[in-house]
């Protein structure tokens, strides 16, 4: 179903535009959240230390390379994982181990950096998609932690180099609730987008970059060369990646997809055009809790401190969190940006009991059900608090799941394979198109309260890790 | 209503671990989350949830069968009024209070014994109050006569509880209805009291009119197909049953009460239409179809009567809105639904026309589907995974 329009004025066959697909998403929900950011952006303080932690990578198993008081360098490997052990996992900043933090069974839980005043960069070789073999590409992006950014499909895991994927997906838009505009945290980066968009075709000819009919304006996206230009329009989830895989190269048994991000192949392109290792990136500061809610441009694993600036948080009892309210991860006041996310969310917590809950009409609450007024304020952004709303109870309810899950699998069934533990029934039904965060909207709707995400993490990782070691078997 | 709370908060640390009263910790936890909705916050995963819980769900069903059990207490009224000759003269407060003095008993005792049920089972197993039964509790009643013992209404309770649903596991893991498995065994363990025609009204130790009839429009049905005529003797057609104040279960009679509930839980999303229409569907397909063999066995008059009538007597709409509906006992998928439905609705066709011994089909209808569901969900999972299967033998060609 491949179109190749050549536009009359240009002959090269570089600038060939791949006509893709339109899909519609019908099935979904866009959670009318109070607290998006305004379209300002800032510089945020240079963070006096920085964060890398494991639990930012699934499954991950890691060989730490650093010990307290050692220098680092922006690009200096900090650890890398045993199961991909080609990938480093290296410093966003330059500066001093302050800690190698271990938990229980000593888990490593986080690697602290004291930040230099002015950040040093680790030299790489500059260059850019076209003069580097792909051998040459995937070394330097190795090794230079840049990799990281590229993830595959199934498992949410880091991609493995030492494979070749189908096809790579870009996302080109975030469809998460109050999540940051897409067009606007790419102003100035356009040279850098492209470079690793290049680099991307490089890796793999089939490249999907993939808009959203009403959030995606910029030419940067609209009229990138060369890669096939697929439109989604429709709610949330219509921006994550598996559900734009599923309705346009669906993953079966044995296929891999790799998957990255905009803002996240700036840095590679950063890393190519310039030869550093440096991941400056632009955060939404978002959430009803936050006063002044706007975009500040940081870095990678940043201290929240840094991020919110000083007296910037209303309230005492708040939930903050690195991403969005969907998928992100709670983290303490002082806690640090995740690893991938370009998002801050703060919203109330919500410990209160309420006086009969479940009969009150609950204008404030937001619903997809009927049961709430939700659907008869359609302009209301609401604000809304961490807690559950009620109790958990086994699956009674049947088809809210399917209302915000648009993929033929079939949600409730699949969840159940994985908790009976039944691989060839998760097989047949899908598991290796999902991730966790395709099921964010299933929790967030479920009556019965079930944590669906952590049920899909767990059973993915399972499958992960029993692949990872059938493949040891193979090499031995 | 802080009093209240600061009691609750009192009470707490005596169901707790350690606590005198701990074994009963389940009914304290039942009680507080009852009155409260507990402020527990989200751990892992989505940090915000939906406004909506099983509690919610559960009452919303509560409220869309309030008009069918109000116009079934008004019923019951009406029908022993009209049987003993005193329509005329009985006020609507004399009505009211009759079918208020028959059917309440029956609602308290289903819910103070089912309830009562349920919290030995918690105790036992140590697990929270599941709301399931806030709607079990009400169905059972509405699917009664309005004679029917309350001892008997308590034995079939405690039977549906324990058999029908906590042998299973509790809300979410029974197999068969709640409510039907409680009316199916009042069916079959009480005949005299859940069949014939002496059951349906109430006529509280009083005479009937010369000429009175206490056949339902089904049993009448059986003999004399759509010529059919209320308990006085005045013809009786579609209106009559669809406004529904002729005899019958108390609940089941007026299809327009029910069809009120049944937008209640269309509109709100909580009860399934796909469910709803297609048993209704399935119905009129079915009584159409057999309408057209009525030439060919003429001594069989029920196979004479229309499809529209069908649908307004006996408890097929009651039991297409509130029985077929039951989210954990019908099919869990969409298409699943729907022939899960229609068959719903052609079998009671094909058991009320077909089976001279029950006139009416509903609620076998629903248990027999019931049990055929996970088969029916099995083959629409089935389709789903060839789907995928053939999409990877298309990309290898």
């Amino acid at each position: 179903m491949l179109k190749i329009i050549k536009f009359a004025t240009v002959s090269s066959t570089k600038y060939e535009n791949l006509m893709g697909k339109n899909i519609k998403i019908k099935k979904g929900l866009d959670i009318r959240l109070d607290g998006e950011a305004e379209k300002v952006l800032v510089n945020a303080e240079m963070p006096d230390t920085v964060a890398i932690r494991p639990e930012d990578f699934v499954a991950i198993k890691p060989k730490v390379l650093v010990n307290p008081g050692d220098e680092v360098k922006a690009g200096t490997p900090l650890m890398y994982d045993k199961n991909n052990p080609h990938v480093m996992i290296c410093a966003p900043v330059s500066g001093e181990i302050v800690e190698v933090k271990r938990g229980e069974k000593r888990v490593l839980e986080e690697i602290r950096i004291l930040v230099d005043k002015e950040i040093s960069y680790l030299p790489f070789n500059a260059g850019n998609a076209d003069s580097l073999s792909r051998e040459q590409l995937v070394d330097l992006l190795c090794k230079s932690g840049a990799w990281n950014f590229i993830r595959q499909r199934p498992y949410s895991a880091v991609a493995n180099p030492e494979k070749t994927p189908k096809a790579i997906f870009v996302s080109a838009f975030d469809s998460s609730p109050l999540a940051p505009d897409a067009d606007f945290v790419m102003q100035g980066n356009e040279k850098y987008f492209e470079a690793g968009l290049a680099a991307l075709k490089k890796l793999c000819p089939a490249v999907h970059l993939n808009v959203h009919a009403d959030k995606v304006k910029s030419p940067l996206f609209l009229q990138a060369k060369g890669v096939e230009i697929n439109t989604f329009s429709g709610p949330h989830p219509s921006g994550n990646v598996g559900v734009q895989i599923h309705h346009i190269d669906p993953i079966n048994k044995g296929e891999i997809v790799w998957y990255t991000y905009p803002q996240d192949l700036v840095i590679i392109g950063r890393l190519l055009l310039e030869g550093r290792f440096d991941t400056h990136r632009i955060v939404a500061i978002t959430g009803s809790q936050v006063k002044k809610r706007r975009y500040v441009r940081t870095i990678q694993g940043a201290n929240l401190k840094s991020i919110l600036g000083v007296d910037n948080v209303e309230g005492s009892d708040n939930r903050f969190i690195s991403g969005n309210v969907l998928t992100g991860k709670k983290i303490p006041a002082d806690g640090f940006l995740g690893f991938y996310d370009t998002q801050i969310t703060v919203i109330p917590e919500g410990h209160e009991p309420e006086f009969f809950g479940w009969l009150a009409p609950g204008f404030n609450k937001f619903s997809n059900s009927k049961t709430f007024f939700t659907w008869a304020m359609p302009g209301k952004r609401f604000r809304l608090n961490t807690n559950k709303h009620g109790e958990e109870r086994a699956f009674v309810v049947t088809g809210e799941y399917e209302k915000v899950f648009p993929m033929d699998i079939y949600p409730v069934q699949l969840l159940k394979a994985i908790i009976t533990n039944d691989i060839e029934a998760q097989e047949n039904l899908g598991i290796y198109e999902v991730a966790p965060e395709d099921f964010a909207l299933c929790e967030f709707v479920c009556t019965s309260k079930i944590d669906s995400q952590e049920i899909v993490r767990k059973g993915l990782e399972a499958l992960y890790l029993e692949e990872i070691e059938s493949q040891k078997e193979v090499h031995h | 209503m802080k009093p209240l709370r600061n009691m609750m908060e009192k009470l707490e640390p005596h169901f707790k671990e350690g606590g005198k009263l701990h074994k009963f910790w389940p009914v304290y936890d039942g009680f507080a989350t009852f009155l409260y909705v507990p402020g527990h916050t989200t751990h892992k995963g989505a940090h915000i949830r939906d406004g909506i819980d099983l509690k919610r769900t559960m009452i919303t069903v509560v409220i869309a069968m309030l008009p069918a059990l109000l116009f079934g207490i008004y019923n019951v009224g009406y029908q022993h009024f009209q049987a003993i000759g005193q329509l005329g003269t009985a006020s609507m407060g004399d009505i009211i209070t009759y079918g208020l003095i028959k059917v309440l008993p029956l609602v308290v005792v289903s819910y103070a014994v089912g309830l009562g049920v349920e919290f030995g089972f918690c105790i036992i197993k140590k697990h929270s109050i599941n709301e399931g039964f806030l709607v079990s509790g009400m169905l059972i009643p509405l699917t009664c006569p309005p004679d029917i013992p309350l001892w008997m209404v308590a034995v079939a309770t405690v039977f549906a509880v324990v058999i029908g649903k906590e042998v299973f596991g509790g809300t979410g893991m029974n197999v068969l209805n709640v409510a039907l498995t409680a009316r199916a065994f009042l069916f079959f363990a009480y005949p005299a009291y859940m069949s014939g025609d002496k059951v349906w009204i109430s006529l509280g130790g009083e005479k009937a009119v010369d000429g009175f009839s206490g056949a339902t429009a089904l049993a009448q049905f059986t003999s004399q197909g759509a010529n059919i005529t209320n308990p006085v003797g005045q013809p009786m057609g579609f209106i009559e049953g669809f406004i529904g104040l002729v005899p019958g279960s108390i609940g089941e009679t007026s299809t327009l009460a029910i069809l009120i509930g049944a937008a209640i839980l269309a509109l709100s999303g909580i009860g399934s239409w796909r469910i709803m229409a297609s048993v209704f569907v399935g119905g009129y397909f079915m009584a159409t179809l057999l309408n057209l063999l009525s030439s060919t066995f003429p001594d069989n008059p029920y196979l004479t009567v229309p499809a529209h009538m069908h649908l307004v007597f006996g408890g097929f709409a009651f039991g297409a809105v509130f029985m077929a509906t039951d989210p954990v006992t019908a099919a869990q998928t969409a298409v699943g639904k729907v022939i899960y439905g229609f068959l719903i609705g052609a079998f009671t066709i094909i058991i009320r026309v077909l089976n001279p011994a029950y006139p009416e089909g509903m609620m076998l209808s629903i248990l027999f589907m019931n049990v055929a569901a996970p088969l029916i969900d099995y083959y629409v999972v089935q389709a789903n995974i060839k789907r995928r299967l053939k999409r990877v033998t298309v990309n290898a060609a």
